[in-house]
């Protein structure tokens, strides 16, 4: 695939699917700021996505909706870590601060792609972003030093999600073109800012760090190869885009 | 009868009357959403270029239905508006009038960052629109709109909301 095309497919799907995942917490949120907290986050992650599909569009590929709302599983680039349920208010929070300090970190780096519509997307995004790992440390600080329960919480998710974040930075074969070409400093590199800054904000807690670079991720997403959650997800999302594809909204 | 064309400064004008659809004393022009007036002489043709404060801002229709009422209602021929991410927003953007119209508004005025980098200590820093004082702690970064952040004052002991810097 051209590694233009390569790269906002992998960069759009992540924000639709966990936009839509974080959606998914409207009306259940433990306390009513998290509720707005996380149905915000869904509406950026939604409008971010619409940016890199309409970039996408330019490029030559179908229409946002068409591209967001027409395709299966196996056709989608996102990493495993977005598409798993929301599950309990602890792994939904450990995802968001795992995915969102990578997602910071990646458009502070695409802020000065080579590829000039690619980086004026990346310079409004990184600003908006700043909130989303703001509100996840606040959140990661708060119950990593709270009651034994929420400590023995916040740990075991750490543990269950980290093998999957590590799946944000799958390459694909356009990685070696990705930064030659000066569209992006690569996955690799990117990990080990994210390790860094995850490092920080996870020794002001009580909670301990493990051996990242140890752990096997979960990779297979950006190939393709999606849990048996994705599909189910996709269907939902589409349920009233297919009942009539050629409606005026 | 032939109309000569409209200037740039008098567009600017009309489109004071277009407001933020959710914070009616502020206009689209002094929000710094407006980004850039074209009048084209021959014709009297006009292109506004607008900018989202928000990526995912869900207003952007309305404003630019809006816009173009607007300056069609002024005789304006033809007016195209133009949406884009060429000039990414920033809190900086919004002009003095604005930012009185925001604490009219009863919201918080982003602090001027001046270049400065957004850290995040930045963003939970605000000013109380009702007792102008600053002993204030952040509450949420996620208000009622994409836009808005929830702070809480202790010397007024209320909630208050922000216009977020960004």
């Amino acid at each position: 695939m051209d590694p233009k095309l390569d790269l906002l497919y992998r960069l759009a799907d992540d924000q639709l699917i966990l936009g839509h995942r974080n959606s998914e917490w409207n009306g259940l949120g433990p306390i009513l700021e998290e509720d707005i907290a996380f149905s915000s986050m869904a509406q950026d992650k939604l409008g971010h996505s619409l940016q890199l599909y309409s970039l996408l569009h330019q490029l030559g590929e179908a229409e946002p909706d068409t591209v967001a709302f027409t395709r299966n599983a196996p056709q989608f680039h996102c990493c495993q870590l977005v598409e798993l349920p929301i599950g309990e208010y602890d792994f939904s929070l450990t995802r968001h601060f795992l995915f969102d300090h990578a997602e910071l970190l990646r458009f502070e780096a695409l802020a000065t792609s080579t590829y000039e519509p690619l980086a004026q997307v990346a310079r409004k995004l990184r600003g908006e972003l700043k909130y989303h790992v703001l509100h996840a440390n606040t959140w990661m600080k708060r119950l990593g030093t709270a009651t034994e329960e929420a400590i023995e919480r916040m740990q075991r998710s750490l543990n269950f999600t980290l093998p999957y974040a590590l799946g944000i930075f799958e390459k694909t074969d356009a990685e070696a073109e990705i930064i030659s070409t000066g569209l992006f400093v690569g996955e690799d590199e990117l990990r080990s800012r994210w390790l860094e800054s995850i490092t920080k904000v996870v020794a002001q807690t009580a909670l301990e760090m493990p051996d990242v670079l140890s752990l096997a991720p979960v990779a297979g997403g950006r190939q393709g190869q999606h849990t048996e959650f994705l599909q189910p997800l996709l269907d939902e999302m589409a349920e009233v885009f297919r009942l009539d594809p050629t409606a005026d909204w | 009868m032939h109309q000569a064309p409209c200037t740039k400064h008098q567009v600017l004008e009309w489109l004071q009357a277009v407001k933020d659809p959710e914070i009616p004393t502020i206009s689209l022009v002094d929000l710094g959403v407006v980004r850039g007036v074209e009048v084209d002489e021959a014709t009297g043709n006009v292109r506004v270029h607008l900018t989202p404060t928000f990526a995912g801002c869900p207003a952007m229709d309305y404003m630019k239905r809006d816009v173009e009422r607007t300056l069609l209602a002024h005789g304006v021929p033809v007016v195209e508006v133009d949406i884009s991410l060429r000039e990414a927003w920033s809190s900086d953007m919004l002009t003095e009038a604005g930012r009185e119209a925001l604490r009219q508004h009863k919201l918080s005025p982003p602090p001027v960052l001046d270049h400065q980098v957004l850290d995040l200590d930045f963003l939970e820093y605000a000013e109380c629109p009702n007792c102008h004082g600053n002993n204030t702690e952040l509450r949420t970064p996620f208000g009622a709109t994409l836009c808005r952040a929830v702070h809480y004052c202790h010397d007024c002991r209320q909630l208050f909301e922000q216009f977020k810097p960004v």
